[in-house]
Order: C-alpha cells, then structure tokens, then sequence
C-alpha cells in the first residue's frame, strides 16, 4: 500500500500548504506516490490515520490547538513542520512580547468571545517533531526534498548554513557590502535561493536563524547602515520573532 | 412534522476552502430558522501588532494575512499608505502593479476551478481524483495556475509572499528581455484559459439566487483591478458609489459571538462582493476577448446589462476572468517599458490614508494612520470573506429551505449541498480568520434531538 500523506493546520496563512498545490509539475506525480489521506484544503476526502507522513502549518495559539497538535502526533508515523509559524510560532508570535488581552481589545469589539492564548508557539514546543521545514513561506524545493527524503526512509539533504552562502552561490552581489543595506543573511538560514538580494533589498529573515548566528558581529553592521535601535528590534521581530528573541537575549549577555 | 422536525447535524471541517471554519443550521419543524457560518480561526492579531511598526513594513507584514492573495495584501497596503503620504506612482509602476496581480489572479482562479470547485460538479473529492478520469483537464488546469506562478515569481521573486514590493513600487523592475520567457508561457495560458470557459460552461448549475447587494471597484475605463471606486449594484437594480475613504462608514463591521471574523453590512444590508459582483459592476468594461468567452459561457453580454447572481455559475464568471487576466497581462507585456525608476520615494507624513483593490474573491480594504516619523499608529483590514459572510449565510439558508421544501433530505445530502453552497463563493478563511464545522440543530415543539454523528472531523487520531 502506498504510504499516506496528511496536512494539518493551526493559526497560519494558508501559505505554506498551498505550495505543495503549487508544485504544478510534481503534485499528480506525487499523487501516485501517496496516498492523501487528510487534507482539507485540497479534498474533501479525509481518511482516519494513522498516517505516515503528516505535514503541520501554523502555530499553537489555543488551548484547542495544543490538544490537537497532541492527537495529530499520536496519530503520525513522522511529523514535519512547515513553515515559519509551525517551527518558530511565525507573526502571530509577535503577541509573546505584548499583552493579548489589550490586543483582543484592539481589533475585537466583543473580545469575550475570542478564545486565545498568551503565547504563539510552535509545534515542538508542544510535541515531539521529527523534522522542521524553515520558511514563511517554504520553499517548493525543499518541499519536495523533504516529503521524497520520508519517503525513502532517508534524511532530508536540507543545508543549516546561512543566506550569504546562497549568495555567493548564485553570484549575486552583496547588497550590504556594494549599497550598504541592511541584510539579516548572514544570520538567516538558507532555503529561499538568496532571493531578496537577487531583487536588490536586504534579507529580513523569514527562513529563521541559520545554523551559527553571530548578532554581536552583525549589529554593528545594521547600525551602520542607517537602523536605529527600534529598526534593529523591528527588524529581528517580524516573522520569526520568536527564534531570533532568543539569539538576541544571548548577544545581549 | 417529519420523522426528521428536530435534530443536530454535525460534520467536522468543510474542505476545499481556504482556511477552515463551521456551519451550524437550526431546522425548526421544517423551517430553516438560522444558518451560522462560523469562522473560528484562531485570532492572529494583524491590526494589533501593526501598530508601532514603520510604515514601510504593512505590505510585507499583511501579506502574511492570507497565503492565497499576498498581492491583494501588497497592493491594497501600498495603496493606502501612499495615499497616508500623497504620492502617486509613475504609470509605468501602476502597470507592473497590474501585472503582479494579474498573476495572482490567473494562479488563485485556476487554484479555485480547478482544484475547489469543479470536483464539485463531477462528483469528485479533489482535483488528484479528479485527474483519474479527467487527467488532460486536470494538467491543463496546473499549467494555467503554473503561468499565473511564473508571472508573480519572475515579478515578485516568489508566489507566496513575494518579495519584490516596496511602496512606491518595486525593489527591482525586470528588463523588456527578462518579461520574454513568460509571454510563451501566456500564450499557452491563454488557450487554456478559453478551453476552461469552454469546459465549465458543459457543467450542470443548479437554480440558485443571491439576493444581496454587489460591492466592487470600478475605473472609468478598465475592469478594476488594483484600484478603482466602490460601487454598489442594489438588489432592487439601482447603483451608488462612494469613495474610497468612506468605505468604514458604509461597510460596518459588528462581531458575532459565532465568529473570529467580523460580519459586515453594507448601509445596513447585506453585501456580496467577488467574481459576480465584479462581473455585474464592470462587466461591460471587460476586454473583446473576455466578452466574447463571457457570451461563450452563457453568461450573456453585460454590454447589455448581462448579470449574474446563480452563485453555482461563479465558476463561469471566474473562467471569464481568468482569460481577461492572461489577455490583460499579455497586453502589458506588449506595451512594457522599463520605468526610470524601480519606485517613487515616499517619504512619511502624519495622517490617515485608504487603500482598495480587487482580490480575486472581492474588495478588500486597508486603512492606516501613520505618525510624522512613519511609525504606524492604528491599522484595520477589511477582507472580502468577513464582508461575504452574511451574504453567504442568507445564500445557505435559502439553498437548504429549498431542500427542505423540495424532497427530506438526509443529513449526508445536506451537508453536501450547504458545503458545495460555501464553495460557490470562494471563501478564504484564512484572511477572515479560520474552520468548518456543519451542524444542524432540527427541532420541532419545544422538543430538541441530537440525531448528528460526527463526518469528516479534523484529525482521527
Ligand atoms: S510560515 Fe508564513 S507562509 Fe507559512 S503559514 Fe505561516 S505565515 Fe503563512
Ligand atoms: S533573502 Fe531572506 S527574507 Fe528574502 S526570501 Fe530569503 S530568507 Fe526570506
């Protein structure tokens, strides 16, 4: 029987599985691989797991969720994360550094009836995972990678080093060293390709903290090019707030 | 009454729509008294962290919203913050704007005919089933999204979450030489585009009516797409429109305890916008190309005052759109000359400013107040599917009275219907916040019966 296949989704955009329905040239391919046994977003049939593989977008952001996230584990041969808000809590984690009661109020005119928690954490804050997929969004590439590596009972070949290796692979010219603008590729993890350089602009981090991240080293060097400190906070804390607060608390040491 | 009068139908999550969300449907000895479409997405919190941001950062940031339209995000942030800051941006920049979007909706409208909504009118579960027996269909649906992919990767660096906008325009625009590749693959797309009108329009539609007010944008003399003025077509066949500015004072938001998204009316009445509101409003104002699949369709000639309001034949609307889209993009293509300038520096001022443009599922609004430093001080987003979701429910309620009225229904049958009701409208959830469930509460008397079981739930663990 052919191994089955199961998406799951918590608090996210929807982006980083709908870039396995973008895998034009692959999904019907992939379809006769797998078996698709759970996932809403493209089939209304849904099949009970266990499952072989399932792959989980979003981040835990109730307490439903985290008993969700529970029994998805339970039923899943392997758990790969996807995306910024599965492995780092993503935007929405943004809440950790403020106070979710005075956001409900915000943006709701009945906050009593939005259920939500403090925090946005991710998926192995709360279960064991066995693999995480950087990215918000993932990269199709890597997708492909990922789900293929499972499949075959092998590692996926997924490099932890950072953007400037992309860079320098793709020949592309380094914006902070030619135009002095701020990029966070020397501390941001591989996987996109170095594509914000490639359209001229600094790298904000979306795939997370690579492998080795050196903040002392790379501050300096933000400051230089024109961040001031509320640029500098901002700038680590957008879509993987979370991972890069912890780099930060250490630099700050 | 029926063996049926009173009882609680459950099913755990509609698929095939972007986000998730739940249905509860009370029948009281027959009668539909209330349909709820609840949208419980766990809250995110955009508007609320927004806030103490620079004013540079709302179009990367809102993007994040909703993985299916980050353009529409894009477009309508850059929109109103150039409007906070009084700069208005080169045609030619106005042009490659239309261009990116043109691509998102090429991508988002095969993503929905293809893989959402036709499996529906062939009794499938998916487009991968679906592909079994309707295999050159289903690739030529891929190869369309495909298109509509390389146009936003080769513009925006990627189709989920470009990279590529800044506000003014765009970080870097591509050379006459770097736009040839797409145009082959445009050409493709466009007889695929014609051959989806031509296949959708073979499907059955069941009779259906949506009562509500149409809400769209239009431009003088194009089919609004990254801009344009709100207008109302009235159920009752009379039009207004207002600007853009005003758009909180006639689209009021209220929250329901049943939803994480807000429910809006527009002056008091219910309000579709999308596909059919689009095509009612500007209809007229479509490309040669995109009237003659129009008519093709069955759709009728909106020169002629053609309107649609069967939300099962949305799919044609979005057929028809999809070959102005490819047409469009090709057209601008053709007339593309690099800008001098990648974008137009927009430098911060104090104030409020507004933006709308046309996702592919409807309106969708920002509004940001910004400080004289460009530190954003208040943000709200209107999206199409909070302002949908009233006309949806009333649209559920009048489909499944008809069941009702028409034969007794089972809970399968109508958990079907409703399901297939929600995905005539293209909802994203996720940009209203997410999760089906289907419950219906059947009473009679005073009397109460739970005859649900639990269908398709989230996770079988
Ligand atoms: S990581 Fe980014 S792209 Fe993926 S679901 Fe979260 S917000 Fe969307
Ligand atoms: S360069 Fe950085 S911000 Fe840009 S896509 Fe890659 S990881 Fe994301």
């Amino acid at each position: 029987m052919a191994p089955t296949l199961a998406v799951f989704k918590l608090a996210s955009c929807d982006g980083c599985q709908l870039t396995l329905l973008d895998c034009e040239d692959e999904l019907l391919a992939l379809a006769g691989e797998v078996e698709i046994a759970h996932f809403l977003e493209a089939s209304s049939a849904v099949e009970p797991g266990p499952y072989d593989l399932s792959l989980v977008e979003g981040s835990v952001t109730t307490a439903e969720d985290a008993e969700r996230v529970r029994a998805i584990r339970a039923a899943s041969r392997h758990l790969v994360t996807i995306g910024a808000c599965a492995t780092a809590g993503g935007i929405q984690a943004l809440r950790n550094f403020a106070d979710v009661d005075e956001y409900r109020r915000v943006v709701y005119a009945h906050p009593e009836y939005v259920e939500t928690l403090a925090t946005s954490t991710p998926v192995s804050a709360h279960v064991d995972v066995d693999f995480e997929l950087r990215g918000c969004p993932i990269d199709r590439r890597q997708l492909i990678e990922v789900i293929t590596a499972f499949l075959s009972g092998r590692k996926p070949d997924i490099p932890d080093h950072s953007v400037c290796f992309e860079c320098k692979r793709r020949g592309t010219v380094c914006v902070t060293v030619a135009h002095g603008t701020p990029c966070l590729g020397p501390v941001t993890h591989a996987g996109c390709g170095a594509l914000c350089p490639a359209y001229h602009r600094g790298c904000f981090g979306c795939f997370g903290p690579s492998g080795s991240v050196n903040l002392p080293a790379l501050i300096p060097l933000l400051r230089r090019d024109g961040l001031d400190d509320a640029a500098v906070e901002r700038f680590l804390h957008t879509f993987n707030a979370a991972a890069f607060e912890k780099f930060e608390k250490e630099s700050a040491k | 009454m029926t063996h049926r009068g009173s009882r609680l139908l459950h099913v755990g999550s509609l698929s095939r729509v972007e986000g998730e969300g739940a249905l509860r449907l009370h029948v009281h000895d027959g009668t539909v008294t209330d349909a709820q479409l609840n949208i419980y997405e766990p809250p995110r919190f955009f508007e609320a962290f927004l806030r103490g941001r620079s004013y540079t950062e709302p179009p990367d940031i809102t993007a994040r919203v909703c993985g299916i339209c980050p353009v529409a995000y894009q477009m309508s942030a850059c929109a109103a913050i150039e409007d906070a800051c009084a700069v208005s941006v080169d045609p030619a920049i106005r042009a490659l704007r239309r261009l990116l979007y043109c691509g998102e909706w090429i991508e988002s409208q095969a993503l929905h005919i293809y893989l959402l909504h036709a499996p529906d009118f062939l009794g499938r579960a998916s487009a991968i089933e679906l592909a079994r027996t309707h295999r050159a269909e289903v690739e030529r649906g891929l190869r369309l999204k495909k298109a509509g992919n390389s146009l936003m990767e080769l513009l925006g660096g990627r189709a989920v979450h470009p990279v590529n906008v800044r506000l003014g325009g765009f970080h870097r625009v591509p050379t006459r030489d770097e736009l040839r590749p797409v145009t082959e693959e445009l050409r493709q797309a466009l007889d695929d585009a014609w051959n989806t009108v031509r296949w959708v329009a073979g499907f059955e539609f069941p009779d259906a009516r949506v009562e509500a007010d149409l809400l769209a944008l239009a431009e003088p003399d194009t089919y609004a797409i990254e801009s344009g003025t709100p207008t109302v077509l009235r159920a009752d066949g009379t039009t207004g429109s207002f600007p853009v500015r005003d758009f909180t004072e006639h689209v009021a938001e209220t929250h329901m305890p049943h939803s994480t998204a807000l429910h809006s009316r527009l002056d008091g009445r219910l309000h579709l916008t999308g596909s059919l509101a689009r095509f009612a409003i500007s209809g007229a104002r479509l490309s040669p190309v995109a009237l003659q699949a129009a008519v093709e369709a069955g759709l009728g000639d909106p020169r002629e005052g053609s309107v649609c309001r069967n939300p099962f034949r949305s799919i044609l609307v979005r057929a028809v759109e999809t070959v102005y889209a490819v047409g469009e993009a090709l057209r601008i293509i053709e007339a593309y000359e690099p800008p001098a300038r990648p974008y137009t520096e927009v430098p911060p001022v104090a104030g409020v400013g507004h933006g709308a443009t046309e996702a592919p599922r409807g309106v969708l609004y920002h509004r940001y107040e910004i400080d004289a430093d460009g530190i954003v001080t208040s943000a709200v987003l209107v999206p199409p599917t909070a302002q949908n979701q009233g006309a949806i429910e009333d649209d559920l309620r009048r489909l499944a009275q008809r069941a009702i009225g028409e034969g007794d229904p089972d809970d399968g049958e109508l958990t079907a219907l409703c399901e297939r009701a929600i995905r005539n409208h293209d909802p994203c959830i996720s940009c209203s916040t997410h999760f089906l469930d289907l419950t219906v509460v059947r009473t009679s008397g005073d009397a109460s019966r739970d005859t649900s079981g639990d269908t398709p739930g989230d996770c079988h663990a």
